[in-house]
Order: structure tokens, then sequence, then C-alpha cells
């Protein structure tokens, strides 16, 4: 009991400062997915995201825990493989994580298709972690398909950043 | 269900043949153009209103022996004849076919006139076809209610029937009284009694509400069925009315369901932790049309509706979704982006003689088999998303509609109307529509909220 309050007023803390700094960066584009490099996950004090966590796992990615597609395609491009190689290295360096991974496609297709696409997305996600060292058994799979858009435009904006697979580690 | 008894009476108030006599098909009073389409052109495919447009048909309040109270939500018995007349008007308008007038401004008819028009009164108000009718207790707590079409020109009766209602379904014999008189003026099939199962949503783009929802074919008598908190999507009638297959993140996963309308309880099709999409009846009901991905390929699978082994149906490297049975239960027409892109294919229901039927340009999605077997609708997806129509071989393509997204056509159960939803650029808001094959006759359903996946079931048994 007291060690659950804790965790999640560790949590709430870890919340706050992170919406704080997602205040600052423009709300309507992702975070650029080229270059972020991994760092340590300690360095500060201890107010930073607690090592392992969700949170901890989106401060760490700064957006690629994105990955994002072409219409209609599933392909892993050269951007996408250096995002899934950032969540990998972080899955490795806590080996009793899980995580889902979320398929979703943008508003100009049908329904029942966009659900298969999306979780045709997010396997081609999970099969490239595993090729690289992951687990099969600790990534999920699940699609949306197009009900679920981060991007609320109807424009190729919009749709371009809604045709994408979302890393989730599992707390 | 038990209590949703519907008798037709052969033999009531003696007197003039009840049956629906096979009088010659009744000529519309209205000279056709002289520029109108060529018999040739349409050679019976679709149901060109032209003609019937500017028929009028008066229908007045029904007549009541005496106004006794009842136990439906319209009231006593003579309230409920002017409710019946209306439903009966609205049926008929709503659709684009007739010209109805309804029973606001016209005189009621007396209990012993339903059956004797005073044709003069109703020559003299320009209609020229008339529906009289009338309710009074049945058996028991039922309500009877009597549907009589005439000619007013011809001075003769076309067409009559008579229903034993129980008090809550009272709508329905008003239904089947629009179902009487459409059929026997357009020579079509009825459809007016009949339900849509869709999916109810509400709230913001990015987190919208999707539940399954019900309601009649004109709107009323509306039910949610899930309360919301997880998604609801694609909901399938059964065949008889007594279940909606859907998919449900209920748990999680994207799952198809099987929503039992007796027992208000639900099930899964299958236990499985593979992701299912894409339910659909087979029009016995005996059978039931999946889609379940593996590993991000997806393919189409057939089960017993009681359980059982299931068979797979493709194995096409891709997506292969959305199967939808001919009437004759031989064939079933699905999508498959199997050569790059979403088409249209057809295959025995064994899955053997797979191919591939739309060649249109831009992508094939979302077939679904006439109830009538002579039509496929799909959503053509060329930019924008529209609704048209081809027939089985993928011959004679037609759009239906012209808007920035349309999808997921339904078929009304005579296969002359198609429903679809529409997605609001931006907004993102869905609505319910639909369209006649003509193309013309298109008009949006009223329903609480948005709605989208429309399912409209078969004639009511």
């Amino acid at each position: 009991m007291t060690d659950k309050r804790i965790s999640v007023a560790a949590v709430l803390a870890v919340s706050l400062v992170l919406g704080a700094c997602a205040g600052k960066a423009p709300k309507t584009l992702p975070p650029d997915p080229g270059g972020a490099v991994s760092t340590a996950a300690t360095d500060g004090g201890s107010t930073g995201p607690v090592p392992g966590s969700q949170a901890d796992f989106v401060a760490q990615m700064m957006g690629q825990d994105s990955i994002y597609f072409d219409t209609d395609r599933f392909n892993i491009d050269s951007a996408d493989m250096a995002a899934l190689q950032a969540q990998a290295t972080w899955l490795a360096r806590y080996p009793a994580k899980r995580a889902t991974i979320e398929g979703h496609a943008d508003e100009r297709g049908t329904r029942e298709y966009n659900l298969a696409l999306g979780e045709r997305r997010a396997n081609a996600a999970k099969n490239y972690m595993v090729s690289l060292g992951i687990d099969a058994a600790r990534l999920n799979t699940i699609s949306y398909g197009k009900e679920r858009p981060v991007a609320l435009g109807s424009d190729e904006a919009s749709w371009a950043k809604n045709r994408r697979a979302v890393t989730v580690t599992i707390d | 269900m038990n209590r949703l008894r519907l008798l037709p009476l052969a033999v009531l108030l003696a007197a003039p043949a009840m049956a629906q006599q096979s009088t010659p098909t009744p000529q519309p009073t209205v000279a056709v153009p002289a520029d109108a389409p060529a018999e040739e052109g349409l050679t019976g495919e679709v149901s060109d209103d032209s003609d019937w447009q500017d028929l009028g048909i008066a229908i007045p309040a029904f007549a009541t022996n005496a106004d006794v109270p009842t136990a439906t939500s319209a009231g006593s018995t003579a309230a409920l004849g002017t409710s019946l007349a209306q439903i009966i008007t609205a049926n008929l308008k709503s659709n684009g076919l007739f010209k109805p007038v309804g029973p606001e401004t016209l005189p009621r008819p007396a209990y012993e006139e339903v059956r004797a028009p005073a044709y003069q009164t109703w020559s003299g108000r320009s209609a020229e076809m008339l529906v009289q009718g009338f309710v009074r207790p049945g058996e028991g707590n039922q309500l009877l209610v009597g549907c009589y079409l005439y000619d007013v020109a011809l001075k003769q009766q076309l067409a009559s029937a008579a229903w034993q209602v129980a008090p809550t379904d009272w709508r329905r014999a008003a239904h089947k009284c629009a179902d009487l008189v459409y059929a026997r003026l357009s020579g079509e099939n009825p459809f007016f009694d009949s339900r849509i199962a869709y999916i109810a949503e509400t709230g913001p783009k990015d987190r919208r509400m999707k539940r399954l929802a019900i309601m009649d074919s004109d709107g009323a008598n509306h039910r949610y069925l899930t309360t919301g908190q997880t998604i609801a999507l694609t909901p399938r009638y059964s065949p008889d009315y007594k279940s909606i297959l859907y998919l449900s993140y209920f748990n999680g996963q994207p799952r198809i369901y099987i929503y039992d309308l007796e027992r208000n309880s639900q099930r899964l099709l299958l236990q499985t932790s593979n992701p299912l999409f894409a339910p659909r009846w087979s029009p016995d009901g005996k059978w039931v049309l999946y889609s379940m991905a593996s590993g991000g390929n997806t393919d189409i699978y057939k089960m017993p509706s009681s359980g059982g082994a299931a068979v797979r149906l493709t194995d096409a490297p891709g997506i292969d979704i959305g199967g939808s049975f001919s009437p004759d239960g031989k064939r079933i027409v699905f999508e498959s982006d199997r050569s790059g892109s979403q088409q249209v294919y057809v295959m025995n229901i064994d899955g053997t003689d797979q191919r591939r039927i739309s060649f249109f340009g831009g992508r094939s999605a979302t077939p679904e088999w006439s109830p009538r077997g002579d039509q496929i609708a799909f959503t053509h997806i060329a930019g924008n998303l529209r609704i048209a129509v081809m027939d089985p071989s993928g011959k004679g393509m037609r759009y239906l509609t012209d808007s920035w997204q349309d999808e997921a056509p339904t078929w009304a159960p005579n296969g002359r109307i198609v429903q679809f939803f529409r997605t609001a650029r931006g907004s993102g808001k869905a609505s319910l529509w639909q369209v006649d094959l003509t193309g013309r006759n298109e008009r949006r359903l009223p329903t609480p909220v948005d709605g989208s996946d429309p399912a409209w079931g078969p004639l009511r048994p």
C-alpha cells in the first residue's frame, strides 16, 4: 500500500514535469525523429522519470517511440530503423519490461481495412525489434485502425502523423 | 421477441376480398415526359422513380370503431389512427418515391368509409391514390390494424391487409402498411419493416466514444446496447434479428462478439489471442465469415455460427478482409490488397476460384452483395471515398454518391436502397445516409448522436 502510494506520487511528479516540458514544444509537430541518442537515465537529481518507467521511455525516446509510414505502406525505412534501434536499446536495458506496439492508420481509408493495416504496421515494428534481439514474448501488438488519430486535421500533414506505430511500455 | 407476434389476418371484416388482388399494374397518372430515358437504358435494374414522384397519395388518419385507451405510446385508438397515418406518410415520403399527403390536412374517414371510400372527396383533392385504414382493439391486449390501398381514378381497391400487433409493436403495423403500398405501387419488394444496427459516436476526434446501437428503419425505437467504455465497431444483424455480430475492444484486443438480443448478453465468437475483424453472417444465418490477423497477415475464415471448426478461405500474403455472401449462399465477395492495393474479388464459399472483379483505377473496398443478387455495392477510393455499385462480374460500375468521404454500404432488404456513413472533413463527425439506386434520392438518417457503420437487417420475420 505504502509502496504503491509512493510510486503513484512519483509518476504524478514525473508527468507534471513532462507536461511542463511538452507545453513548450509546438503542439502540431511531432518531435523530430532524427539524431536522438539515448542518454543515461540517472543523470541529475531525483526529479527525473523513474528509470525503466514508461515516462522514462517517453523521455528517453524524444519522439522515437513512434515510427511513421507512407499511405497504405508498412515497410520500415531508415528513420524507423533508428527509432526502433533506440527503443530496442532501452528495452535491452530493462529486460523485465514488456511493451505494446499500437498500429494506426490515417482517416482516408475504409475502417476495416485500416484495422488490418494498423495491425500490419505494428507487426512490422515488432518484427524489426525482434530482429534486433528483443524477445517476441515481450512485445504485444494492437491495432486501432483510424479510430485514434493523434493529429486532428484533415490534411496531408495530419495524415502523415497518424500513419504510425507507437510503442508503449507496460509499467 | 415472443411478444412481437404479427399475424396477417386472411379473413377480416368479411365482404371485399382481402387478398392482394392481381389487378393490372396501376398506371401513373402523369404523362411520361418526352425526354424520359429510353427503357433499355435502365433494363429494370434500377428503380427509376421519375414516374412516381408526382403521384399524390392521400393518407388520412386511420379510423376506429370506438375511441378507447390503448397500451401504446401513441395513446387512444383515435390518436393511434393519426400516428399510424403519419408514420406511413413519413415512410413513403422519406424515400423520395412518392408525394404523400398526411393526416394533418386531410379529413378523417368514418369507420364505415374505410372499405367504401368517398372517391369524389379524394379526386377533388387531386389524390391519385388513397390509403385508408382502421385500428381497433384485437384479441387480448392486442391491436388490430387494417390497411387499404385504393386507386382513386379507377375507383378500385388495389391491395389490403390487416395485422394483429402487440401494443409495443404498434409502429410495425404502420411499416407493414407502408410496405404494402410501396410494393403494390412500385413492383419492388418491401423494406420498411426492418431494423438497423449502427455505431453511435460522441466525443472529440481523437477519443471518440463508439457504442453499439439499434433502431427501426425510420429511426424509432432507438436503443444503445453498449456503454461506450470500449470501442465497438462494424455490427451485423443476424438474419433472424436475434443477435448481432460486432467488433469490440472489450479486454483490450479487437475481437468479434455475438450480442444476444434476447438475453442482453454477449460472448466471444472465437477464443484466440489474434485480432479478429469484419464479421458477416451468411444469408441463412448458419455461417459466419470473419477475418483474422496473424503476424500482420489477415485472411478470411468461415465457421458455423453455432460454433465449431473454422475453415480458412484465403491464404494470399497481405490483407484479405470483409467478405459478403451472395444471396444464394454460393459465392463470397471480399476485398484484398494482394495486387498492391485494395480491390474486390469473388470466390466460391470453399475459397476456390478467387478472381478479381474491380478494374476501375483507384481502390475498391467494403463490397456488399445485394439481397437481390444483381449488384455489389462498394466503396471506391480515388482521392475521395464514394459509394458505387457494379454487377457481380465487375461490369456496369456507377457512383451513387459524390462527397468527401462516404464508406461502408449496406443494403435495404429489397436491394433498392443503400445506406452508408459519411465523414465530415476536419471534424471527423460521421453521419448515416441512404441513397437509392438512381443516386438521386439521398438523405440523412436521423440519429440522436453521430453515427457510422450502418447495418441494415432483412425484412423482419
